[in-house]
């Protein structure tokens, strides 16, 4: 972990039109952290993580990510909130894609796609079509493509969403271990209080109507945290001191409104 | 670094290998495979029986209401005739379906990438589709000196707007999150067409296609009706015609059946070239297990 942020986003807004998804947004995220942005829908969280991978201009403000020290083909990854994968394609031909574009042959390509389906557990599957998947399996298929062309920040938009309650654990287990295993920064979009309590090493919590950051807090939890973390007294608190900060937000959208 | 993690439990993908659920499974396929192909198959042998014996029963004319028995002789007897006026035929069709994807593709292509484009043109391409092809083309016959020529254009003025209109829907139709994912990766313009907007299109495409394959011979067919050529270098419509002109209604049937039997391998064909593209992946052509 070296100095200086890997992200800085200085008052970053956007409009759509003349209505306002984010106002005057700043945050920095050192290298290494597990941010998750926390909010009710329509808080900007997706909008604000579409800016940050450059998928969506800004309407005003900045944000600047350091430059990479390794050539990689692309230094993000991002995760959507379905698996979106190409239904035509085989899992491995899926995770190959990135390298695909970035003008890697078959030959170079393979021991990194493999490698990547082994990291999510998919070894097996590569000659499999996503609709032979599970939902959760579609999501690891997800994740090795973020990760084939080992990006320095990996950015997720409420990836588990969809997924029951014991997949979406499981996911979470794996992802916060893929992050420190490949020293990962990591922007997580959720609006789960106990999947922010569990993966992140700080919470921005939002509010909507505008979209703002309305609170910056530190989780002091130490990592890697497994399912005694999840049962312990620590998250609990830590997870009513979200839950009030963001209750907090939406008591006041209400009044707004 | 490589950390191996646990996948989910794998879905049986060979579905059923416990010896009774295999066997049920075979059964429902083997009764599938017996409803596909020998009921429609057994019905029709019953249905022409039925005919012959009813034309026979009733003494019924061959002028009226020929046996298929007199049918089947007409059909030996003037088998070189008959034979040249469906290669004349296939040819019009095989030509003008061709021209139409080519057309089709090319021009819906242009209409997707470009929104001006699209805009100018569109509206000829619905005037042109909404106009019936009877009423163009006699036009068409006095502009064109060549007939094959007319006729191959009637034909591919029908076969033609199906595959554009779901060209254009189709390469429209890729999914905006992949969007995302190729503008993120920087892909190139063609990366783009090759790797996401062409597969996306082809559902659309193929469904055109069944669609058009079967067009282009009802323009074949239509189109010889209006031009009312006759000789040695025409097709099966020309034979009805003539035929009907000299009451001659085995030859008529005959002409006919060969009409449906065209029409019948058109649409195997395509259905089997649908299947061959989308088989492994799209929902239209993945058989359900139940």
């Amino acid at each position: 972990m070296s100095g200086g942020p890997i992200i800085v986003m200085d008052r970053v807004s956007k409009k759509f039109g003349d209505v306002p998804a984010v106002e005057e947004f700043s945050l920095a995220i050192e290298e290494g952290e597990f941010i998750t942005l926390l909010g009710p829908s329509g808080c900007g969280k997706s909008t604000a993580l579409k800016m940050i991978a450059g998928l969506l201009p800004l309407s005003a403000g900045t944000i600047t990510i350091s430059p990479p020290k390794s050539g990689a083909e692309q230094d993000l990854g991002f995760v959507f909130q379905e698996p979106t994968l190409m239904p035509w394609a085989s899992v491995f031909d899926n995770v190959f894609l990135p390298l695909r574009l970035a003008g890697v042959g078959r030959g170079d390509g393979e021991p990194r796609v493999r490698n990547a389906l082994k990291e999510v557990g998919l070894s097996q599957f590569a000659d499999y079509y996503p609709r032979e998947l599970s939902g959760g399996m579609k999501m690891r298929v997800s994740i090795a493509r973020a990760l084939v062309t080992r990006p320095r920040i990996l950015l997720m938009d409420e990836p588990f969403a969809a997924l029951d309650e014991m997949t979406r654990s499981k996911l979470n287990n794996d992802v916060m271990k893929l992050s420190v295993d490949h020293g990962l920064t990591v922007v997580f979009v959720t609006h789960s209080v106990f999947e922010s309590v569990f993966l992140s090493s700080r919470v921005i919590v939002m509010a909507a109507r505008p979209g703002r950051l309305t609170a910056d807090m530190p989780l002091q939890a130490p990592w890697p945290r497994g399912e005694d973390y999840r049962m312990s007294q620590e998250f609990s608190a830590e997870a009513r001191r979200i839950s009030e900060t963001l209750k907090g937000t939406l008591h006041v959208d209400n009044i707004d409104r | 670094m490589s950390t191996t993690l646990t996948a989910d439990q794998a879905p049986d993908r060979e579905q059923g290998t416990g010896a009774p659920v295999n066997t049920a499974h075979l059964r429902r396929a083997k009764r599938e495979r017996i409803l596909t192909w020998v009921m429609p198959v057994t019905l029709l042998i019953i249905a022409v029986c039925l005919w012959e014996f009813l034309v026979w029963y009733h003494e019924i004319p061959k002028y009226l209401i020929p046996a298929p028995s007199l049918i089947a002789e007409t059909l030996v007897r003037d088998f070189a005739s008959l034979m040249a006026s469906s290669w004349f035929t296939v040819k019009l069709t095989v030509f003008s379906l061709a021209l139409a994807i080519v057309g089709g593709v090319f021009l819906g292509a242009l209409f997707a990438l470009s929104r001006p484009v699209e805009l100018s043109l569109f509206p000829f391409a619905v005037i042109l589709q909404v106009t019936p092809v009877v009423a163009i083309a006699p036009l068409i016959l006095i502009y064109v000196d060549s007939t094959f020529a007319a006729l191959l254009i009637c034909a591919w003025i029908v076969a033609f707007f199906p595959i554009l209109t779901n060209t254009v829907i189709g390469l429209r139709s890729a999914d905006h999150n992949l969007r995302d994912l190729f503008a993120m990766y920087r892909a190139t313009p063609w990366q783009k067409l090759r790797y996401l907007l062409v597969p996306s299109a082809l559902p659309y495409f193929m469904a055109a296609l069944r669609v058009a394959g079967g067009l282009a011979l009802i323009g074949a067919v239509v189109a010889e009706f209006v031009a009312g050529t006759a000789g040695q270098h025409t097709g099966l419509a020309s034979r009805i015609i003539e035929s009907s002109f000299r009451s001659e209604i085995p030859r008529m049937f005959a002409a006919l059946f060969l009409v449906s039997v065209l029409g019948i391998v058109i649409f195997l064909l395509t259905t089997w070239a649908s299947h061959r593209v989308l088989g492994h992946w799209h929902e239209s052509e993945i058989r359900r297990e139940h």
